[in-house]
């Protein structure tokens, strides 16, 4: 594998590997015929990133035909190939990134001015290949704005604040801080925040729902969006079905796949713990679409003293499910309010979905917008796993 | 009980900001004392902060366009409201380019200072942010802690020397001590001194001046008077309380100055054209 980066590149190159750092501790590299695709995804599984730089994007581009090369390596050593983004752009005219696949190397070098040259072997592990499954264009609602809006919207959020709920209808989106725990509702600070339609320039809504999702992995993109002046596109759904953050051009394409709290606890009414109190579903939830869209495991388990009067395995519940799953849902929403003091009680329990994660195809020659139609697996290996800590 | 306040000038935007900054730096919560004609962020000195007092008075004409308010009743036209001045600093931070900020308190999920701010943007419709500050309101029996108090009769008042040089001077002796000895006379000088076992340091001012206090002040103009110039009255005060409020000051005042009442309280106070801020230091035994 043989690729040349030059010029203002070397630093949206660098951007993008910052971007990902934000996002999980490994980066996995996957060079592919339709570009290099670097990848990344968060330790509960609940974020994950991908850029795909197209082949246009290097001056030079050659991967071996014959055989599929994927690996991660930690991030971190990424990172400080790209350290100080800002005389990146400056100092470095050309940065070549080859495999040594003798020694088992992955190496970057860097050529600056005055013929300095710096090179970083760094070494990987193989891996499997990450994608998660999601399909962005079947999602009801897509908004596409200048970076410079959003990121003056979450500029009016503390950096401690953890997640946003982001609430769209024909005419506005309003953003608002996300406050888990109804008794601490009277003890912090809320924001909201309210954007006109024609702040965007796409906002093309077809249902009126509020979602909640981090905020940090958001911020992440959008400083990547910032730098570049690309235009951010949002593809929202449900609540529990994942959000879709993206910048495209013409040699580049970011997506970042964030997942959503499951309930739409839009205040007063509080429905917590009412997916958790929903029977697990029985085996036809696996056989459901799930190619369509990012399925999503519940990981979290009520803690604390609820987890004996709660089924404890943890419960894969989505608004995706067909009719009797919704029936039950249903249901078990009003069980919930005739006892809804009980719940006040409970701990919070977040719930959180982590993505779904489609394993490798690698004769795949699309992107991980291609629907996996085998070889799903709910859970991540077990190598993966490990890896995640 | 209502209020409602609109800021539309930047400058005095800016301003209010800073000064609520200022009282942030000093205190986690405080008291919001909103009358027809002046905000105070109070913090009397109570046993659980030290007994670290703070008056800040601001003047509302001159930072408000629009300010309406309606006390709990036409006798007692005053609300008194617990707040966290970090919340409010946060708040104005965000909105400084702000065409106009409106303050309301409100009563949502509980009461709260709503503060609104119009954002321009490149269409035609504004941006909208309102941060909901939560606070409480403050019943009236519990009113008579937040008025001013007579101040105790002091020994000697002088001006300070400038803010900054002082605040690197407490900043270099915090590391040495926690207790701070403040020491002024009528003669205008002030020294600040601490002692340990291994050294002791001590920085003179002279030349400080005392302010005049006129009839109308609670000194009794004869005890200075009869005071000797040279006789020093000494406070110590514990040292971080200090230098928080050396590390909180943003702007200049036109006047700094210092009361002291000998071997009990320190009052520190800063005058700007529009704001005053007072704060005690008692005296650490």
């Amino acid at each position: 594998m043989q690729c040349v980066v030059t010029g203002g590149n070397v630093k949206v190159l660098g951007k993008a590997i910052h971007c990902l750092s934000r996002i999980g501790d490994e980066l996995y590299v996957e060079p592919q015929e339709d570009g290099l695709a670097l990848r990344s995804v968060n330790s509960s599984r609940s974020a994950y990133a991908c850029f795909l730089f197209a082949p246009l994007f290097f001056s030079r581009y050659s991967i071996p035909k014959e055989l599929s090369f994927r690996c991660k390596m930690a991030i971190k050593s990424v990172q400080t190939v790209f350290r100080s983004l800002a005389t990146l752009e400056k100092s470095v005219e050309k940065c070549h990134i080859s495999l040594d696949e003798q020694k088992d190397r992955l190496t970057f070098t860097l050529h600056c001015k005055h013929g300095l040259l710096k090179t970083h072997n760094l070494s990987y592990q193989d891996s499997e290949s990450l994608e998660a499954v999601f399909d962005k264009d079947s999602c009801a609602n897509v908004l596409r704005a200048q970076p410079r809006v959003l990121v003056d919207t979450v500029a009016h959020f503390p950096t401690s604040l953890e997640e946003v709920t982001v609430t769209v209808n024909d005419e506005r989106m309003w953003v608002r801080n996300y406050v888990e725990d109804e008794s601490e509702r009277s003890k912090v600070m809320l924001t909201e925040l309210c954007l006109a339609a024609d702040e965007f320039d796409q906002f093309a809504i077809k249902a009126h729902n509020s979602i909640t999702f981090c905020l940090k992995e958001f911020r992440g993109l959008l400083l990547f969006a910032e730098s570049t002046g690309l235009p951010v596109s949002m593809y929202l759904d449900e609540p529990g079905s994942p959000v879709v953050l993206s910048v495209t051009d013409s040699v580049l394409e970011g997506n970042f796949v964030l997942a959503t709290l499951s309930d739409d606890r839009s205040p007063p009414k509080s429905n917590r713990g009412a997916d958790a109190e929903q029977p697990q579903p029985s085996d036809d939830f696996m056989n459901d679409d799930m190619d369509s869209y990012l399925i999503a495991m519940d990981t979290s388990i009520a803690p604390g003293p609820s987890t004996s009067d709660l089924p404890a395995p943890p419960v894969a519940a989505s608004r995706k499910l067909p009719a009797p799953n919704n029936r039950s849902r249903r249901h078990s929403e009003e069980e919930e309010e005739e006892d809804g003091e009980e719940d006040l009680e409970r701990p919070p329990d977040k719930k959180f979905r982590s993505l779904f994660f489609g394993s490798v195809l690698p004769s795949s020659p699309l992107m991980s917008t291609q629907p996996v139609t085998t070889q799903e697996v709910l859970a991540s290996d077990s190598e993966d796993e490990t890896e995640a800590e | 009980m209502k209020f409602r306040g609109k800021i539309t000038d930047i400058a005095c935007l800016n301003h209010f900001t800073r000064v609520v900054t200022t009282i942030a730096k000093l205190t986690k919560t405080c008291v919001l004392q909103l009358t027809p004609d002046n905000l105070f962020f109070i913090l009397s000195g109570k046993v659980t902060n030290g007994g670290v007092g703070m008056r800040c008075q601001l003047l509302q004409a001159n930072f408000f366009h629009e300010y309406q308010m309606e006390g709990v009743s036409s006798e007692l036209n005053q609300i008194c409201l617990e707040v966290g001045p970090d919340n409010l600093s946060r708040a104005l931070k965000t909105v400084q380019c702000a065409k106009s900020v409106k303050i309301k308190l409100s009563k949502k999920h509980c009461a709260c200072l709503s503060i609104s701010a119009e954002l321009p943007t490149l269409s035609s419709v504004s941006r909208v942010v309102t941060h909901d500050v939560p606070v409480e309101v403050i019943p009236r029996r519990l009113w008579q802690e937040f008025q001013e108090d007579n101040m105790a009769d002091f020994d000697v008042s002088i001006y300070l020397p400038p803010l900054k040089t002082m605040k690197n001077v407490v900043d270099r002796m915090k590391n040495l001590s926690n207790f701070l000895v403040m020491e002024a006379n009528l003669k205008g000088e002030m020294n600040l001194k601490i002692q340990t076992d291994l050294v002791s340091v001590s920085t003179h001012f002279k030349d400080l001046g005392n302010p005049p206090w006129g009839e109308d002040s609670s000194q009794d103009g004869g005890l200075s008077q009869s005071r000797d110039p040279e006789s020093m009255a000494e406070v110590t005060v514990d040292i971080r309380k200090l230098q928080q409020f050396l590390v909180g000051q943003q702007v200049n005042p036109s006047k700094a100055m210092c009361n002291m009442v000998h071997q009990s309280a320190v009052h520190l106070i800063l005058l700007h054209e529009d704001v005053s801020l007072q704060y005690f230091l008692p005296a650490v035994a």
